[in-house]
């Protein structure tokens, strides 16, 4: 099945394992993402107050992308899927959002909320089917204890992201299992990471990480899988290095039998295999 | 003509979409706020000092870019209050002040120069929530 795909500007940049990971890993399984043509930066944080239309556009010019292929929207990066999802909802339930929007866009045909996002995890759950994934797995990752960091976006506020249980969610846990590991569940898995505060006060994001990193351990978490680059920058720049952190792709990928994420990455010329960046 | 404090309340109200006088003043915000102990006001005091029209001292400090917009307040709100929406209602009106931008394009390089693996969506979030 052929869907929309939303990358993202960090998805091109310092995510770059997210994303190729990602496609690299869905190709295998027969979906076929289109990259939405020209998009534009969401914005990264969902404008929170209701008279900022003009930073809702670029999100509107995304969805309605994907309303005239005829496709469901597939994004990756957490903090897109929340703009997204929460501008297209504003879209579908905002007659003063909505009404601003299109007069601004002026598309051909108005826009009011019709596409449908979806999280790449929810992707492989309910179109691909994680029954299916498990099946589809030809290297499990049996005996890794991965606890699954969801962060604040893809949960919150759960009525409109509408994404899983907000407090007790079992997403990332079942997709672990699927892989043929063994989820490890710890509280801390939906508190903040300390986000774009860390630019301002690296102190109040690394009290953030330390106490959802000594939770994971506690509980018995090995390693943890995140979808969202900040909460990646965020967990492994807050903490000593004893505990991995990789992105949800880089799992599925050494599952699939793809290869190693890990082992991959080589220098090539002075630049890194994986990311194209200079080391 | 400058706007009396009532008329900043009643916008902070308007463009926040939050019905502050439906707290019940429970607390639970404040409990779950992940930045609890950096704010100089909390969660349950933005709503309150609102539903009372006293805007001018939340408007003034300068603690509340520490607000994280993680919405664990709004998640855990069990009146549907969303008292993130009013923190983030006051902090866009303290920007849009003049002089009221917390982060300025020439702090960009030094901020990479000091950490390259700084990713993009952070820098677009801190230029989105520290300016306007």
């Amino acid at each position: 099945m052929n869907y929309s795909y939303y990358p993202g500007c960090t998805l091109k940049t310092k995510a770059q394992d997210l994303d190729r990971y990602g496609r690299e890993s869905a190709q295998a399984l027969g979906i076929v993402l289109e990259e939405i043509e020209d998009w534009q930066c969401c914005g990264a944080v969902y404008p929170m107050v209701r008279d900022e239309i003009a930073t809702k556009l670029s999100a509107v010019r995304t969805l309605m992308a994907a309303r005239d292929k005829g496709q469901k929207l597939v994004t990756l990066c957490s903090a897109c899927h929340n703009v997204l999802t929460r501008v297209n909802n504003d879209m579908r339930t905002d007659e003063y959002i909505r009404s601003r929007a299109n007069s601004y866009i002026a598309p051909a045909v108005p826009y009011a909320g019709e596409t449908q996002v979806i999280h790449y995890l929810q992707l492989l759950r309910d179109e691909y089917g994680f029954d299916n994934l498990a099946k589809a797995v030809k290297k499990p990752l049996k005996g890794r204890r991965i606890g699954a960091y969801y962060g604040c976006l893809l949960l919150r506020p759960s009525k409109v992201m509408a994404f899983d249980d907000p407090e007790n969610p079992r997403i990332i846990e079942d997709f672990v299992r699927a892989l043929g590991a063994t989820p490890v569940v710890y509280g801390m898995r939906n508190e903040c990471c300390g986000a774009y505060v860390t630019l301002k006060d690296e102190a109040q994001a690394r009290g953030n990480v330390d106490r959802i990193i000594r939770n994971a351990r506690i509980q018995g978490a090995e390693e943890l899988i995140t979808a969202c680059p900040l909460c990646m920058y965020n967990l492994k720049k807050h903490q000593d290095g004893s505990m991995p952190v990789r992105y949800i792709t880089e799992l599925l990928y050494e599952a699939l039998g793809l290869g190693s994420a890990d082992a991959e990455v080589a220098v090539v010329d002075g630049a890194c295999s994986a990311c194209g960046r200079a080391k | 003509m400058q706007m009396s404090e009532k008329d900043v309340a009643a916008l902070v109200k308007e463009i926040s979409g939050s019905d502050v006088k439906k707290c019940m003043k429970c607390g639970k915000c404040s409990a779950t706020c992940p930045a609890y102990g950096e704010m100089r006001f909390h969660p349950h005091q933005f709503v309150s000092m609102v539903a009372r029209g006293r805007v001018e001292e939340l408007l003034k400090d300068p603690t509340v870019t520490r607000c994280l917009s993680c919405f664990a307040c709004v998640e855990r709100c069990p009146r549907g209050v969303e008292p993130a929406n009013v923190v983030a209602a006051i902090r866009v009106l303290a920007e849009r002040e003049q002089e009221g931008s917390n982060i300025s394009p020439a702090d960009v390089p030094k901020l990479v120069a000091g950490d390259p693996e700084i990713p993009q969506q952070a820098l677009v979030s801190a230029f989105r929530k520290y300016r306007k």
